[in-house]
């Protein structure tokens, strides 16, 4: 195999974070990273990639050498994962190019990397589960001759790798059955028997308890020391340091800076995640008068594995803001309160409580949920406009049981024209609208009959920059209107911009009230990442 | 050349002309993207009236009233149950027990006509069809069996139900008055037909002016979006399989009616050629998508064919073949059209 006899740069000695000369020497803002002797392995040179007219990646430059862990780190939309798949083939960038071995690449697939030795362990898993650990590991690659497997020589060679780096899973047991730790370990095995020398980890640790990501790291530095190379993508920042050589920092799809892990601490990551926003213009906001009703409570609300014990309390007129890593339970807190899913605790609105909670009986008493995903959640993208606008208020059109055709046009008409969406024809599919568009029908489906509460989740993803405006005026309007507005987003400018007070929430649970005299980007993003406390630093307790 | 063929060829020349000019103005107004929906939209209606058309000049006896109320009798059973699997396929599940259903319910009535009387016995049998309705419904909304699999299972039971009941044998109704729904007619037209207009029009009213119209197509398009509107996924799929059930034992009635008697069996062509109507109409396999003027012209386009081949002389063997691509094109043609 390739890494035992890796000659020219003596690999990173094992364990701990690496000594190995900061890349670009030092915490340096410039974007040409490989100042030192030594060539990068992998380099990219003013990458970038857009996603319709959203810039995931700009004129990124990062240099990866041979034998190092490298970090990838940044808030949610920063581009780390962008970065990674474009390294590994699975995404073409629009601009730049990438260069490995000092040789610059084309990649039309993750096959092509392959040949060059680079892979990629997504979060979703890539095991056929019916089959089993060994068959998985060659799967594409099977041992033997004239339609035959060899399977003797596939489990010996199986054994080989496992041993090599400290694995110990049945080779015959089914992908399936195993737990998600060994499925990803799996995946590592399967990389090392296509001869991978760099592997891209995409958040490995996701979805692991702790011990798991303590056997993961473990087996991280054990590849190291076999010479492979690991780009390790990552939001949690503990888990960076503790493992990575040197550790990149993106910001809005832009190079921030590569240093040593061994000169960052968690802080120093978040103060380099900072700033450098580009001004977004936000409504006044207009606050909440004193003697304002409190529109929905909630105490104590657990949904087991995803949230515990969230309180909060949302006044009309007010609009607050939740704030967190992707993954930290806030979509499944507001759903639990619009009763999509089952939770247990206290919700009352307007003061009565709220028990046997779903979406049928949550519209009734005034809750509008507009979910993360239009596509997903919140839209039948082949109906039209009016199916889509009136579906979750037909009892306002309906005289029994039959649509009154023209009065619902005419309702229909008005809720378009109060979000500003023009459409040839509300007869029209949804999905022939564009991203903005289609998100402010979504948001009109709410405003057929005035809410009491919306629950916004990442009401501005995926839109344009006039779309994002105007949602954030729609909002803006509905909370002087009287409507209490429960507003996630991964975007804390928004926070900042439209919030009154803003509830961040990390694994679960609410961990820091910040109201908006005192909210900066900062110390949401301290609360977020637990940078205040790193040395806390818990998992999701049963590794969902 | 003989003067008939002469005049024919006369008529064929101008239709074509005709075609062309209509075709050439279509053409201008909707270019590309409009124009490619169209086709897609509408490709069921063409296709009937070009067959229709092209019948018509082929055979004399085609436009005959005589045939006309045939080829609508004998689809009339059929068109119901394909107007109620309409409502099952909007909702992205299947319903194959339909034909097995219709099967048990001419048993039914026939085995409980000297006991209830004639339309009593009728009544009773199409209640209990719903009830099977609501049982497949059930099944698949609540213990999350898929459609398919869960529909050829209870097809299977209801057809050995219906073959424990008869223990093979035909039942013969001796009340004459048993064939009255079958034969007797309205305005000179069988009451098979009225009954099939009367299913169309319903059909059409609920699925584009109602509020379970709308229901449907949410679930069917897109279930948690539907889920998150407050409605009742449970509920509407269990009501889509219990109206199927419904006009399977209304066909059933009519068929058990038309022969005076009731006979087991598994009616798998039915429910096969009740699906390729539904499919060859433009509704989707995948739901969300279909109305009730479609299933009517995949149900009449299917009978076209079957009648014309009678009628031209071409071997019967060679229909099944015929139909069988066609189902394959409408499929492909929707598959398609939604990569585009």
């Amino acid at each position: 195999m390739h890494a035992t006899d890796e000659p020219a740069h003596d690999p990173t000695p094992p364990l701990g974070a690496g000594p190995t000369p900061p890349l670009g020497a030092g915490p340096t803002n410039r974007a040409g990273p490989v100042a030192g002797a030594a060539p990068a392995y992998v380099e990219s040179r003013g990458i970038g990639k857009r996603y319709g007219g959203v810039a995931a990646l700009s004129d990124v430059s990062v240099g990866v050498r041979r034998g190092e862990i490298h970090g990838l780190c940044g808030e949610n939309g920063a581009g780390k994962s962008t970065l990674g798949k474009i390294i590994a083939g699975a995404v073409r960038p629009d601009s730049g190019e990438l260069l490995v071995e000092g040789r610059p690449v084309d990649y039309g697939s993750p096959r092509d990397a392959i040949r060059d030795g680079i892979t990629m362990i997504s979060q979703e898993l890539a095991l056929v589960p019916q089959l089993s650990v060994l068959d998985n590991v060659f799967l594409g690659r099977e041992h033997g001759s004239a339609g035959l497997l060899d399977r003797r020589r596939a489990r010996r060679r199986y054994h080989e790798i496992a041993e090599r780096i400290g694995l110990a899973i049945d080779p015959i047991a089914e992908v399936g059955e195993l737990r998600r730790a060994h499925q990803q370990q799996v995946e590592i095995v399967r990389a090392l028997a296509r001869d991978a020398e760099l592997i891209v980890m995409d958040e490995p640790t996701a979805a692991l308890g702790r011990p798991d990501v303590d056997r993961l790291h473990g087996i991280i530095r054990n590849l190291r020391a076999e010479g492979v190379t690991i780009i390790y993508v990552s939001h949690l920042l503990a888990d960076l340091l503790e493992t990575c050589d040197s550790v990149t920092v993106l910001k809005d799809g832009r190079f921030v800076k590569t240093s040593s892990a061994a000169e960052e601490t968690v802080d120093s990551l978040v103060t380099s995640m900072l700033g450098r926003k580009l001004e977004q213009q936000f409504p006044e906001p207009v606050p909440v008068p004193a003697g304002a009703p409190t529109v929905l409570r909630v105490r104590g609300l657990t949904r087991p594995g995803h949230f515990e014990g969230v309180s909060l309390e949302l006044r009309a007129g007010e609009i607050v803001g939740l704030a967190g890593l992707v993954g930290a339970g806030r979509t499944e807190i507001a759903r639990a309160i619009f009763g999509a899913d089952p939770s247990e605790g206290v919700v009352e609105i307007d003061g009565a409580r709220y028990t046997r909670r779903r979406p049928a009986r949550s519209i009734r008493r005034g809750l509008a949920l507009l979910p993360e995903s239009r596509k997903d959640e919140g839209l039948v993208m082949m109906r039209s406009l009016r199916e889509n606008v009136a579906m979750a208020h037909l009892d306002e059109v309906v005289r029994a049981g039959f649509v009154r055709s023209t009065h619902e046009r005419r309702v229909v008409d008005e809720v378009l024209a109060s979000v500003d969406t023009r459409a040839a024809s509300i007869s029209m599919p949804v999905s022939e609208l564009s991203g903005g568009n289609q998100q402010k029908v979504a948001l009109a489906k709410w405003l057929f009959r005035r809410p009491r509460v919306l629950l916004a989740d990442e009401p501005t993803r995926g839109v344009d920059v006039g779309a994002k405006r105007a949602i954030y005026r729609l909002i803006h309007g509905l909370a002087a209107d009287g409507v209490g507005v429960l507003f996630i987003s991964s975007e804390l400018e928004e926070l900042l911009g439209l919030a009154h007070r803003t509830l961040v929430v990390r694994q679960g649970r609410i961990v820091d009230e910040i109201s908006r005299e005192q909210a900066d980007e900062e110390s949401i993003m301290r609360a977020a990442f637990g940078a205040t406390d790193a040395e806390e630093h818990e998992h999701a307790p049963d590794g969902r | 050349m003989p003067p008939m063929a002469d005049e024919r060829t006369a008529v064929a020349a101008r239709l074509r002309s005709g075609a062309r000019s209509v075709w050439a103005a279509v053409a201008e107004r909707f270019h590309g993207e409009a124009l490619f929906r169209l086709i897609r939209d509408y490709a069921i209606v063409v296709s009937f009236a070009a067959l229709f058309i092209g019948l018509a000049v082929a055979s004399d006896v085609f436009l005959t009233k005589t045939n006309l109320l045939n080829l609508l009798e004998q689809n009339a059973p059929l068109g119901i149950i394909a107007l109620a699997l309409t409502f099952v396929l909007i909702t992205g599940e299947f319903d194959l027990s339909v034909g097995a259903i219709a099967m048990l319910t001419g048993v039914l009535a026939a085995t409980w006509v000297d006991a209830l009387g004639v339309w009593p016995a009728l009544l009773v049998a199409v209640l209990c069809a719903v009830g099977m309705g609501v049982v497949n419904g059930v099944l698949v909304a609540y213990a999350k069996v898929n459609s398919f699999v869960c529909t050829l299972a209870t097809s299977l039971i209801i057809a050995g139900a219906s073959l424990a009941i008869t223990k093979g044998f035909i039942r013969t109704v001796a009340d004459p008055s048993f064939t009255d729904l079958g034969l007797d007619e309205l305005m000179g037209v069988k009451y098979s037909i009225w009954l099939f207009i009367v299913a169309a029009v319903l059909t059409g009213l609920v699925l584009a002016r109602s509020k379970f119209g709308r229901w449907l197509y949410a679930v069917g398009g897109n279930p948690e979006a539907a889920r998150l509107s407050g409605i009742n996924l449970g509920g509407v799929r269990v009501a889509a399989f219990a109206i199927s059930g419904l006009a399977a034992g209304i066909a059933g009635a009519i068929l058990a009616s038309r022969t005076g008697q009731g006979q087991a069996g598994d009616g798998i062509s039915i429910s096969l050629f009740a699906f390729a109507a539904v499919v060859v109409g433009g509704t989707s396999v995948l739901g969300g998508r279909g109305s009730a003027w479609r299933t009517i012209f995949g149900v009449l386009f299917l009978g076209l064919i079957a009648n014309g081949f009678n009628l031209i002389g071409i071997e019967p063997i060679y229909q099944q073949i015929v139909q069988g691509a066609i189902i394959l094109l409408a499929v492909a043609a929707d598959s398609l059209s939604r990569q585009r």
